[in-house]
């Protein structure tokens, strides 16, 4: 079963570096919910959103998807990352967390579920230049293509792409960084 | 913002390109040797006795001592900052060199009359061999922690330390050539600690400038 999502993972990535954004989203789609089981396993006690996990774990391998090499399985680059970032959720509020790699193999995919509570991502969106802001979220919370946000704010595509990119890469530092 | 959204974000940003790790890890290390050669030959230069030195087997062992450092460094240094690869192979190869360097220092000791320990060890270069290891090193190492930030260290400190030791390798193999003390007891002493400066320098740079 792990095999299979392994090389059915690999795959997609790989489509998606050469240029495939259908694969990309689904690749993106499997990998929250794989995240999201390992998380949610971890977080035992509160404290830590585990979504917040999540979404700072997505944008990472979004960010750094150029460190995976092609030739390398993707789940243990993908649970190395998301471990960093879950370690990471847990330093930034105080909080010593030892995680034993093994586990994975045990991870289930789940859903996401609504919840109220205010993402950390809504926060650092906040940080972004309102250029980027707005671009990232007609892009996301709207789900407007990248032609409709060039038409509603009058710029070009290409520009569009630049606020994106760099809005992106300005939240996922601003994670790094706190 | 809920995850669907995020992902589309990240969906409409699937075209841009960024040049994978691997690759830029052989430019960065092509730009450093550039750097230090460039820092070497302007300050301090190979010794004018290069050519006849190079027949000696001290003084050639203290290149392989120093490009051992360099590219069991190098390796390491591309799967620390790689998440989920295995690095326990490479960090195996780290133990090369020291142990090189210390099996020429015994030889040594065996080959040198007791009375001139002293003087080996301690060399006519000391304080050039301290400043100038560091010095050379420096740039290479400021690149390689911008490396590092630009991939992906789950141990960022190691990571820092080890971008130290590739940088202190790179520097004193350059260094060496400009050096007269070609005993295995000089290098074993100054070089250890002029390489181990820049390995805390790139621990430091780790923990505070390596974030992502």
């Amino acid at each position: 079963m792990s095999g299979k999502n392994e090389a059915e993972l690999s795959r997609l990535m790989r489509a998606a570096i050469a240029g495939d954004e259908r694969a990309y989203a689904d690749f993106l789609h499997r990998i929250a919910a794989l995240v999201r089981g390992f998380v949610r396993r971890k977080i035992v006690q509160g404290g830590v959103d585990p979504e917040d996990v999540v979404q700072e774990t997505l944008l990472a391998i979004h960010v750094k998807r150029h460190t995976w090499r092609q030739d390398a399985p993707v789940l243990p680059w993908i649970y190395a990352i998301a471990r960093f970032k879950l370690i990471d959720a847990f330093r930034r509020r105080g909080r010593r967390i030892e995680i034993d790699i093994d586990d994975i193999a045990e991870t289930f995919a789940e859903p996401e579920t609504e919840t109220v509570s205010e993402r950390d991502i809504n926060r650092a969106l906040d940080g972004l230049s309102p250029a980027q802001r707005s671009v990232v979220s007609a892009v996301s919370v709207e789900g407007r293509s990248i032609g409709e946000t060039a038409a509603r704010f009058g710029i070009s595509e290409t520009a569009v792409r630049v606020s994106l990119h760099r809005g992106l890469a300005a939240i996922a530092k601003r994670f790094g960084r706190e | 913002m809920r995850t669907d959204d995020l992902i589309k974000a990240l969906d409409a940003d699937a075209g841009s390109k960024a040049m994978p790790l691997q690759s830029a890890w052989w430019m960065a290390a092509g730009a450093a040797a550039v750097i230090a050669a460039v820092v070497f030959l302007l300050t301090i230069g190979p010794r004018p006795d290069f050519m006849a030195a190079a027949h000696t087997m001290r003084f050639l062992s203290k290149f392989v001592f120093t490009i051992v450092l360099a590219v069991s460094a190098f390796a390491l240094i591309r799967d620390l900052s790689t998440p989920g690869a295995s690095t326990r192979r490479a960090m195996a190869w780290m133990a090369a060199a020291p142990v090189l360097v210390a099996v020429a220092a015994v030889l040594e000791l065996f080959m040198v009359p007791e009375a001139l320990w002293g003087t080996r060890m301690v060399g006519s270069n000391m304080m050039i061999c301290m400043t100038f290891i560091p010095l050379i090193g420096i740039g290479p190492l400021a690149i390689f922690l911008w490396m590092l930030r630009y991939g992906a260290p789950t141990r960022p400190v190691l990571a820092g330390a080890v971008a130290g030791l590739l940088a202190g390798g790179l520097s004193a193999t350059f260094y060496a050539a400009h050096c007269f003390d070609d005993s295995p007891l000089f290098v074993a002493t100054w070089y250890t600690i002029a390489i181990a400066v820049l390995a805390l320098l790139g621990a430091l740079g780790g923990r505070f400038f390596v974030r992502w």
